[in-house]
């Protein structure tokens, strides 16, 4: 489980400074709302008993329920679904805890938390059971819906999901998955205007939440994305049956919908045929964070579960976790840790800064050193977020699969927590984007330098004296990145261009993080030394690889690679 | 319908999870090794109030009772962080010291002075017993002070209706459901529904409330005290509650405590028997000889 004291250690970014100066709009709420911080201290102090609250119903509630959830998973009822019995168990101690609406204003009945506190209860939330951190923490797309929908649809909606009620994101389709532009589902207007969907939604993820946000053809005879619009859909109105729920490999808490829209009443959401371009992209963004939110929470519980056992087992005479093959494997996990955290902080600071800058700058016009500040967040948030989500969740995987070794032959046992971790970590380089896609999203910041410039702009900052030989290590890497990509680009071959984006991304996310991890060990050496020593080294083994293998490519070598 | 209910809480050590220092060398409870908690059944009381407050929260009012030092102040923030309206500290050097009977009387004149000046008072609710003592007197005790009626190992009040309770308790081999009369006293059981969590609202609005003792009045936030009276607890001392002093603490408690033993239950003999006929026989002998059975 998720160490709420190592939490903190985020919340003492300077950069928070400035996120809840933005996201308090100078502690205006103070004298209106009871439950309102009245300078930095106290936000800060309030965000430390939320992290409390969570990790209080994290683990006296959800992971003591997370075996038998695991194990009932959801049915289907009369066109209905109905989560295992323990999951409402779980959503009703998070209603009482009050865990929802975390990131609306406060005049919604919202807790206005910045997203980086939100990513660490979903952190927390994940470590105890994947499975439903979905189904709570799908409550963030009621974020498009603030920044998109009508006075009167936010006044409608929001106090609604403030009070527990639940959210899902139907967009992928039996024939559209990671091709939204394909996406079928029609949208109609009766005579009086009202909109009425009909088709099929598949993989829908909770979907037979309370309040649906759909994303369906509103223009007719249009075949792209231009075509597609976002609609509301109101469980109380009716229309949207559950035909089927899918039996999977892991996160049986979390229900996964085919629906059958049957002349469903809908609102549209935002402008016609901006669904797909704006506002799934807005959604996705905030979905993509979450998951490496979740993945970092599963790392965490993978890792405690291997160091648990591996204390405790012994052969040979010994216990386990003294032979080095058992302990390369645990650093190994812990500086995936400690660095996949660097990588999901970095990015949920930077959303939060300019989406709050955002939604200033719809109650009020930016100065010009706001816009400036905006956009240059903007930029990092979207450089940032496939690499978070990218390689935390593969890390998510590989601490999995590590947790499995580490227990031996009982890792392959049912009644170990090992296997759950393993089959429910699968999804999570998936869903939300697969891994190939985020590289798909990073590649162009690959090749126009955003990241180059990043990496060369950290390794010009200061570190601690004992992290100088590894910074060093890192520039060296840098400078076989830097000819890397150029190679890439000189070679001027689109095919090849994709087939070795996997790898420049994989030595773009080793370097960063490696550089980030740089920066946690300068400032508390004694909680991130040892894994930014692991991680460095770590990175150094793959971008060297990497780099043989970009540099020795040639676009004719293709032709043994073409499956047939 | 309105109704006043009261919960008896108690800050009691952690003995459930026990290290080696946990014990004093005069054989007390060495509180300063222990991290202080809400007494574990007192969570199942408060969970209780907290149900039936639920179903009226405008006209049921919850009101937290405890009786400790200062800083047993903590008990009342939590559960107002759970959905209590208010609560008092009893708070008395004169009040140290006491056993069952002299807590009783110090809590049963409080819950007299909430029923006179703060509102009639319908039902106290409490803990079966504190795990610092498991004595479970001291529900009991505050009935008989009162006068008024007491269920004991209650498992859930399933309503309030007409006047009266009706509750469900827990007895050897079973449970039973009684109606009690209101007002009335229910002390409840462990295996009652566990208390919700903290609340993140209430939390971020009360987390600086403390009674006027616990302040050192350097606090950085101690401007808030003027202007949200919410955060002010209430506080009462002996005379307060119009008690009489030798009633309460040390001097009011007729227990003494004359040596404490860390018993260990062993087998020392133990014989083995078959189940053949001569066996039960000599065994079936023996008890009646030793009185056991007969």
């Amino acid at each position: 489980m998720v160490d709420v004291k190592k939490l903190e250690y985020y919340l003492n970014n300077p950069l928070m400074k400035r996120i809840v100066e933005l996201k308090e709009r100078n502690f205006a709420d103070k004298d209106q709302f009871e439950d309102a911080p009245v300078n930095y201290d106290d936000a800060i102090e309030n965000y430390k008993r939320i992290l409390a609250i969570t990790d209080d119903v994290a683990k006296t509630i959800i992971e003591p329920n997370s075996e038998s959830v695991d194990q009932e998973g959801p049915h289907l009822e009369n066109n209905r679904m109905v989560y295992a019995s323990k999951t409402y168990e779980n959503l009703d101690a998070t209603r009482k805890a009050g865990l929802w609406g975390i990131s609306m204003p406060r005049r919604f009945g919202g807790l206005n938390l910045p997203i980086t506190v939100f990513s660490m209860l979903s952190e927390m939330v994940s470590a105890a059971d994947s499975g439903f951190q979905n189904v709570w923490s799908l409550q963030s797309c009621i974020d498009t819906l603030y920044e998109f929908g009508t006075p009167e649809q936010q006044a409608k909606y929001i106090p609604r999901i403030c009070q527990g009620e639940t959210m899902s994101m139907d967009l992928t389709e039996p024939d559209a998955g990671s091709d939204l532009q394909r996406v079928m589902l029609k949208a109609t207007q009766d005579a009086d205007g009202t909109w009425r969907l009909n088709g099929v939604k598949r993989f829908i993820t909770n979907g037979d939440s309370d309040i649906h946000l759909v994303l369906a053809r509103s223009e007719e005879g249009t075949r792209d994305g231009r075509g597609l619009s976002m609609f509301i859909y109101d469980k109380r109105d009716g229309g949207v049956d559950v035909r089927h729920i899918e039996n999977k490999l892991g996160i049986h808490g979390s229900p996964t919908c085919e629906l059958v829209y049957k002349n469903a009443k809908a609102e549209l959401c935002g402008d016609r045929k901006l669904g797909l371009i704006k506002y799934v992209m807005s959604l996705m963004n905030g979905a993509r964070l979450g998951i490496a939110a979740q993945s970092v929470g599963l790392e965490q519980e993978a890792y405690d579960q291997a160091l648990a056992y591996a204390k405790e087992r012994a052969q040979f005479g010994k216990k386990i976790i003294t032979f080095p093959a058992v302990y390369d494997m645990l650093s190994r996990m812990k500086a995936k840790i400690d660095a996949s955290r660097a990588v999901l902080y970095q990015t949920a600071r930077y959303v939060d800064i300019y989406k709050t800058l955002e939604d200033i700058s719809r109650e009020r016009k930016l100065t010009p050193e706001e816009r400036k500040e905006m956009k240059k967040y903007s930029r990092l948030a979207d450089a940032f977020t496939p690499l978070g989500k990218g390689m935390t969740s593969e890390y998510a995987n590989q601490n999995a699969y590590d947790c499995v070794s580490v227990h031996g032959g009982s890792g392959f046992i049912m009644e170990y927590k090992a296997q759950r971790l393993l089959r429910d970590a699968r999804i999570f380089s998936i869903y939300e984007g697969t891994t190939q896609l985020q590289v798909v999203a990073a590649v162009r910041y690959i090749t126009n330098g955003t990241y180059l410039g990043i990496m060369r702009e950290m390794l010009a900052e200061d570190v601690c004296n004992c992290m100088k030989p590894l910074r060093d290590r890192v520039a060296k890497l840098v400078d076989l990145y830097e000819e890397a990509v150029e190679k890439v680009k000189a070679d001027e071959n689109q095919d090849e261009h994709d087939f070795l984006a996997r790898r420049m991304y994989n030595m773009t996310g080793d370097i960063i993080l490696s550089l980030l991890l740089l920066r946690d060990a300068t400032n508390v050496p004694e909680e991130f030394a040892k894994s930014a020593n692991v991680y460095v080294r770590m990175a150094e083994e793959e971008c060297v690889g990497s780099h043989a293998y970009i540099m020795n490519f040639k676009a004719d070598d293709l032709s043994n690679f073409v499956a047939e | 319908m309105k109704l006043n209910i009261v919960v008896l809480a108690k800050q009691v050590p952690d003995t459930r999870n026990v290290g080696k220092d946990a014990m004093t060398a005069e054989g007390t409870v060495n509180r300063a090794a222990l991290p202080a908690i809400f007494n574990p059944e007192d969570l199942n009381a408060l969970e209780q109030a907290l149900r039936i407050k639920d179903l009226d929260p405008e006209n049921v009012k919850v009101g937290i009772v405890t009786m400790g030092p200062p800083r047993a102040g903590e008990i009342i923030r939590q559960g107002l962080y759970r959905g209590a309206d208010c609560g008092w500290l009893l708070t008395d050097r004169k009040s140290a010291g006491a056993d069952t009977l002299a807590t009783s009387y110090f809590l049963s004149k409080a819950i007299e002075k909430i029923d006179k000046e703060v509102g009639h008072v319908d039902i106290v609710l409490g803990g079966r017993q504190a795990i610092d003592g498991d004595t479970a007197q001291v529900g009991p005790q505050v009935a008989q002070k009162l006068g008024l009626n007491q269920v004991t190992y209650a498992e859930e009040v399933l309503k309030i209706e007409d006047g009266k309770a009706t509750i469900r308790r827990h007895i050897d081999g079973g449970v039973e459901t009684v109606v009690a009369p209101l007002p009335v006293v229910i002390t409840v059981n462990g295996s009652a529904a566990p208390a919700r969590p903290c609340n993140a609202k209430r939390v971020m609005k009360y987390k600086y409330a403390t009674c006027p003792m616990e302040r050192k009045g350097d606090e950085p936030w101690s401007d808030l005290y003027e202007t949200r009276p919410y955060l002010t607890l209430g506080q009462w001392s002996i005379a307060d509650c119009g008690a009489d002093y030798e009633q309460c603490g040390l001097a009011g408690s007729p227990t003494k405590v004359s040596a404490v033993k860390s018993i260990v239950f062993q087998a020392k003999e133990s014989q083995t028997l078959t189940s053949s006929d001569a066996d039960i026989e000599g065994l079936v002998k023996e008890l009646l000889d030793k009185n056991i059975i007969g």
